[in-house]
């Protein structure tokens, strides 16, 4: 544990990575106190100024504001709260169904095994994105249902490592032991095998949720996830796509916040990996 | 080999089916197409009538019954939205998303190879540094994001190309780039990780020895071992293109399959995405196996397990 603590301190690509997501979970928890105005105050006058330092900004709209007159700059910091909530909702949903099966496959095998394979090869062969929007879409356009959605349809992951960790660790002495004791398949599962998958399993979650953020912002931009007027950073850019051409900041800023946020998750995960497994680095 | 390549047919479309199962039965319960057709304030016995009209009342089992027995038949259903045969509606649209799907893998096996390539033969030094960090950001890039930015900075900026369109190959330059760039980091990763695994092993070093070097070591002994796990993945990176393709041809409004299934999820047009969505599993299950029995004939090794 020391040895992990004392790598993860000195890995650069992690600790930029986990800085720049403490910032934005911070914004996101702080959104309320720092945001100057309210991020859904429409107010058409002002509306599409640019940002403070361009001609024709004002310094009390720091970014600009949007085609509405809402500030961009609290639509910005009002999103991160969408992104992070939908980011670590989906990839925890995931992560409880792709870890089930995979541990239920890994440690029953047999056929068990072979049903959850089938469903993993089904699952890989469904048409993500498009099945998510049409699901999202048709039930209702909810931030409850995108996270369950997109959930629901991110486990393989999760999945595939589980089940091969799971069927190594099967085989280990202190599994036979601990059945030769009595202890039921749950109890071996909680306090054998959870336990030495942990790792990979934080990995895996860390990457899934930039993942998962990535898709709501797609779905967000097409129009088919989060709707106006909550500030989605996907829907800001598709919001602000009609009017691009002479005012780019409409698109680039919610685009960089997007950007921003899942590299942080990215570096962080393989972070993670290079800390945690090292053997298993490029 | 021919009975292993039957066995995976079978399994294939095993699972295009047990995906259509799967589509038919979310879509069933997650909307209810005759309120939609009918509209929102629609008198219920109109909406009852327009139930009866489509088939709509009968028992989900059937119903998919009588779609499996349209399908085996050649009639795809007709769209709710457009009045028209899925079919005729999936060929008009499907030429140009494969266009779009071929150029953009062409785009990234010229782009992601090289680097990975480059990358593994200077191991731990600038490039392989600069190439690993590109493809770490790239992963970070909403590709609808990275289309709108080249518009703006491409086709209004320098003029270079067509904002949107797809009427000759130039209009399609942007967004395979964007298509593309989407597999790129994944590619790259692997090409580079498979050449250095291979660069270092035996019978590279005995080429060495007997005087093979640089580009003859590479071409004709490296790569051929390196390349094996590169080609499954283009064609599985093929299949995703199908997905992707929602997106891109939305930004550069590009009247392929993608757009029809926007389409026909904002329209509420359950035939046609149905449809789509079977076709998108079919065309990945079948690249998949493609990919498997390429790597099969490639790799001589593979065909004795």
């Amino acid at each position: 544990m020391q040895v992990m603590r004392r790598r993860m301190r000195s890995h650069k690509g992690f600790l930029i990575g986990a800085g720049i997501l403490l910032v934005l979970i911070l914004i996101a928890a702080l959104a309320p106190w720092i945001a100057p105005y309210d991020p859904l105050e429409t107010k058409l006058v002002a509306r599409l100024l640019p940002p403070a330092w361009e001609q024709g900004g004002r310094w009390e709209y720091l970014l600009g504001t949007d085609h509405l007159g809402r500030d961009y700059l609290s639509r910005l910091l009002y999103g991160s709260r969408i992104s992070l909530a939908i980011g670590f909702g989906a990839a925890s949903l995931g992560c409880l169904i792709g870890v089930t099966l995979g541990v239920c496959a890994g440690y029953f095998g047999g056929r068990i095994d072979q049903a959850v394979n089938y469903i993993l090869t089904c699952q890989l062969a469904l048409p993500g994105l498009l099945l998510t929007m049409a699901l999202v879409f048709l039930i209702g356009p909810s931030l409850l249902v995108v996270v369950c959605v997109i959930g629901g349809l991110h486990w393989t992951y999760y999945l595939v490592v589980t089940r091969s960790a799971t069927m190594q660790i099967r085989r280990l002495d202190y599994v036979t032991a601990a059945q030769a004791i009595g202890s039921t398949p749950l109890q071996i599962i909680l306090y054998e095998v959870l336990p030495n998958v942990r790792n990979q399993i934080i990995v895996i979650f860390t990457l899934e949720v930039g993942i998962a953020i990535l898709a709501e912002a797609a779905l967000s931009f097409l129009g088919v996830g989060i709707q106006p007027p909550t500030p989605s950073w996907g829907l800001m850019i598709a919001e602000g796509k009609t009017a691009m051409f002479y005012r780019p900041w409409l698109v680039v800023l919610p685009g960089l916040a997007i950007f921003l946020l899942v590299i942080a998750t990215n570096l962080m995960g393989d972070g993670l990996r290079d800390v945690t497994a090292p053997e298993g680095r490029n | 080999m021919l009975r292993y390549a039957l066995k995976r047919l079978v399994l294939a479309l095993l699972v295009a089916l047990s995906v259509s199962v799967a589509t038919f039965a979310l879509l069933s319960f997650a909307t209810d197409p005759a309120r939609a057709i009918a509209g929102e304030d629609a008198d219920p016995l109109v909406i009852e009538q327009i139930r009866e009209r489509y088939g709509l009342d009968r028992p989900l089992p059937v119903q998919y019954g009588a779609w499996i027995g349209g399908l085996v038949r050649g009639d795809l259903g007709e769209s709710y939205h457009w009045k028209r045969p899925v079919s005729e509606l999936i060929a008009t649209h499907a030429p140009v998303t494969i266009k779009l799907a071929l150029m953009s893998i062409f785009v990234t096996i010229v782009i992601a190879l090289p680097l990975g390539i480059i990358a593994a033969l200077r191991p731990n030094t600038l490039i392989d540094r600069a190439a690993l960090s590109t493809a770490v950001a790239a992963q970070a890039i909403p590709s609808f994001w990275l289309g709108l930015i080249f518009i703006i900075l491409f086709a209004v900026k320098l003029r270079l190309f067509p904002v949107s369109g797809d009427g000759t190959t130039w209009h399609f330059v942007l967004p395979c780039i964007v298509l593309g760039a989407s597999s790129v980091p994944a590619v790259m990763r692997l090409t580079r990780t498979g050449l250095l695994e291979v660069l270092g092993s035996d019978y590279i070093r005995t080429a060495r020895s007997k005087g093979f070097r640089g580009l003859r070591l590479l071409l004709r002994h490296a790569l051929r071992n390196a390349m094996l796990p590169v080609v499954s993945v283009l064609a599985i990176q093929l299949g995703h293109k199908l997905g992707g393709s929602v997106i891109v041809e939305s930004v550069f409004a590009i009247n392929g399959l993608g757009r029809l299934a926007l389409q026909s999820i904002l329209g509420g047009d359950i035939p046609t995405l149905q449809m789509l969505v079977f076709v998108f599993a079919l065309t990945f299950v079948l690249l998949t196996l493609l990919s498997d029995l390429l790597n099969g004939w490639l790799d001589p090794r593979l065909r004795l397990g």
